[in-house]
């Protein structure tokens, strides 16, 4: 059974539709990713598969591991194993990073039936991903993401994916706005995370993430809908040429 | 302050007439003169009404018309459970007053430190009056204050706590209010004469709370005295039931370079008026104001600051956080005097409000006079929802929708939390408020809803 499968997913944002008819699979163990010019959707799609409520499925069907995904509230979508990397991580004063982590994995396991953690035996667990991220663990008792750096959002994004280990993650331009030495801890988390259960959607502007995290098949996305896909040569393939010849080809069609 | 003619100010004549005759004290001339003063103020004045420019945004009709018992002398019986929840792990001294008046039998001082003595304030009347006649009344103003001038009139019981010089007590005293009506309509005065010399540290907490429902009026002031160089922290929690009256004065002086602490936790009640009254007499002072109100249902929360800059060199710092749920409304009030030789002043004020449904209501409204010329006066409001990107995030991770809120509610409130000492008092707001919370997570906004920022960030 494939992992998701979107078929003919129109989506409206405030009365515009934004999605215009989307076809897509992930089989277990695969790496997609998604390219395409800004405004042309990848974020809308990243956060209805998130089960963002303001956006607007009008047609079409999402299945997560056989379960309408589009049936779900966001934090059952989240327990069933979708996890979102955002764009732009919320920054939230008063809430420290470590205990928002703790809630986040308790309400998980709890979903799943297992013993929720506390704060003792969540020390070492998540000591480990923070090393394999390189991240500071006076991180930990700052609140969520407030004076984050952009590099240290992104990779606080990654951690808590690595935390919660979810079935499908989707990187929503995980890569933007990291140093080259960031770009390399943050693609060695995600491929700590690879495995053949595992299934990834990688939203990225640029071919130099995809060096480290090698997909399996490359999306372009136009103005809402896929207009091409292919292998990992076609990221090279734009990276070259722009998006400009693909817009004209599917002008064309 | 406006009179009104069809007010009706019989039913307190009567009350004082009979607390004339029976009063401890009522034979000391100071006190007595200090009462029928209080009470001649009060006659002359009335009650204040929304026509008054204090009082704008508080309707206090239900009080006026109401016909209030002052409390009689009937043993009033507590449980012990609730007796026992009403505690501060890990405080110095816990002085109950049931319906006024202090409960010896429920209280217990423990080893206090050398130089610091607590009591009941009706104590001191009745065998050391001398002591507290150069304090008492000669802080909290009967003049601009009609609530003040009738609880003067009333004074007898309640606290006295006295800090000597250089005497530094970690533990809080904690001065619990439990009010618990019959079938009469309830009033009680508390009066409390909190002195700290100078060079002295310690914590008071002021809480109220009740006991079953009933019509009941708490109008208590606090005179609260720190001397130079002290270190006071001060807390006000209210908490009685949701139709109660409480209306609340703590007026505080300071001396030089003295530091002081007023935190406020307003939970319960019906209709509450929060007056805190700091004057900085001394140079070098510092005051911070912190408060918290959460209200739902048909709660009124009236918050009215009035911080006096009467010395140069002193700061004061006031950050007040509304939560208003339901037909909640909440009032903020932040007056900023500064008198003509307070140079040097640093004031800052920020309310920040949280409005949880369409039908709660938040006034907030700075006031800032200003006689000196070389100040910094800052103040700033902002109204909001719940910001939906944040709840959105917390539930991408898997955190249901009412425990997103919870921790979003908690947040915005913790940072009133973290302005306090660390210490057993605020180990127990912290609970108060966490408990406090639970209910409120259930309401869910419809969707859509939640952009609506209004900032107001002004610089004088
Ligand atoms: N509330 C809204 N009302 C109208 N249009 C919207 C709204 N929200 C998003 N859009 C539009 O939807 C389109 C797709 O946005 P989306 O964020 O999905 O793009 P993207 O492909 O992620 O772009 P980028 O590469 O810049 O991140 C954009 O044109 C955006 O302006
Ligand atoms: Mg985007």
């Amino acid at each position: 059974m494939s992992l998701l499968e979107i078929k003919n997913l129109h989506v409206n944002v405030d009365g515009h539709e934004i999605l215009k008819g989307i076809d897509l699979t992930i089989n277990p163990g695969e790496v997609h990713s998604i390219m395409g010019p800004n405004g042309s959707g990848k974020s809308t799609l990243a956060q209805v598969l998130a089960r963002r409520d303001a956006y607007h499925v009008i047609k079409g069907s999402v299945s997560f591991n056989g379960k309408d995904l589009l049936e779900m509230k966001p934090e059952e979508a989240a327990c069933e194993g979708v996890f979102l990397a955002f764009q732009y991580p919320v920054e939230i004063p008063g809430i420290s990073n470590a205990y928002f982590l703790r809630s986040a994995l308790n309400a998980q396991r709890k979903f799943r039936g297992e013993e929720e953690m506390d704060a003792m035996d969540f020390l070492p667990f998540f000591r480990d991903k923070l090393k394999l991220l390189e991240m500071d663990e006076k991180l930990m008792n700052r609140s969520l993401n407030e004076g984050f750096s952009g590099g240290e959002k992104k990779r606080n994004e990654v951690l808590q994916m690595s935390i919660l280990q979810p079935r499908l993650a989707v990187l929503d331009e995980t890569d933007s706005g990291l140093d080259i030495d960031a770009l390399r801890i943050v693609a060695n988390g995600v491929n700590a995370l690879r495995s053949p259960e595992r299934g990834f959607l990688v939203v990225t502007h640029y071919q130099r993430l995809l060096n480290y995290i090698k997909p399996d098949f490359v999306h372009v996305l136009v103005d809402g809908r896929i207009v091409r896909s292919g292998g990992p040569e076609l990221a090279l393939e734009l990276e070259d040429k722009g998006y400009g010849w693909i817009e004209q080809e599917a002008a064309a069609v | 302050m406006v009179t009104t003619s069809t007010q009706d100010l019989g039913i307190h004549l009567q009350n004082f007439t009979d607390f004339q005759r029976r009063a401890a004290g009522r034979n000391v001339p100071w006190l007595r003169k200090l009462r029928e003063d209080a009470f001649a103020r009060f006659a002359e004045v009335g009650f204040p009404t929304t026509r008054d420019e204090d009082w704008r945004f508080t309707n206090i009709t239900p009080i006026v018309r109401t016909q209030f018992r002052l409390p009689g002398t009937a043993l009033v019986q507590l449980p012990p459970a609730e007796l026992k929840s009403w505690n501060i792990e890990g405080s110095a001294a816990r002085l109950v007053f049931v319906n006024g008046r202090y409960a010896p039998e429920l209280s217990r001082i423990a080893a206090l430190p050398k130089g610091m003595a607590v009591s009941s304030l009706r104590e001191q009347i009745e065998g050391n009056s001398d002591q507290i006649s150069k304090q008492l009344g000669h802080y909290a103003d009967t003049q601009r204050d009609a609530f003040v001038a009738l609880n003067t009139a009333f004074v007898e019981d309640g606290a006295y706590v006295h800090v000597k010089r250089g005497v530094v007590a970690e533990a809080p005293i904690h001065l619990l209010f439990v009010s618990s009506s019959d079938h009469t309509a309830l009033l009680t005065h508390p009066r409390n004469l909190v002195v700290f010399e100078d060079q002295s540290q310690g914590t008071v907490v002021e809480e109220y709370v009740s006991l079953g429902g009933g019509m009941m009026f708490s109008n208590g002031v606090t005179e609260l005295v720190a001397g130079d160089d002290a270190h006071v922290s001060h807390y006000m929690i209210e908490r009685e039931h949701k139709e109660a009256f409480n209306v609340s004065t703590l007026r505080i002086q300071q001396g030089r370079t003295a530091s002081v602490a007023s935190h406020s936790f307003l939970l319960g009640g019906g209709l509450v008026r929060n007056n805190v009254h700091p004057v900085l007499a001394g140079e070098g002072g510092e005051c911070l104001i912190n408060g918290l109100f959460v209200g739902s249902g048909k709660q009124h929360l009236d918050n009215y600051m009035h911080v006096e800059h009467a010395s140069p060199h002193c700061a004061s710092r006031q950050f007040y956080n509304g939560i208003l749920d339901d037909k909640a409304h909440g009032v903020f009030h932040g007056r900023i005097v500064v008198h003509k030789d307070a140079q040097k002043t640093d004031a800052k004020q920020t309310n920040r409000n949280l409005l949880l449904s369409d039908d709660a209501q938040i006034d907030t409204k700075p006031q800032l006079e200003i006689y000196a010329d070389d100040v910094k006066c800052t103040h700033g409001a902002t109204i909001g929802q719940i910001d939906e990107n944040a709840l959105f995030y917390l539930r991408s991770r898997g955190m249901s929708e009412a425990e997103a809120r919870r921790l979003l509610l908690l947040a915005f409130a913790s940072e009133c939390v973290e302005r306090m000492r660390p210490g057993a008092a605020q180990i127990y707001v912290e609970q108060l408020i966490q408990e406090h919370l639970l209910p409120f997570r259930e309401h869910s906004r419809h969707a859509g809803v939640g952009t609506g920022e209004r900032n107001v960030e002004e610089v004088g």
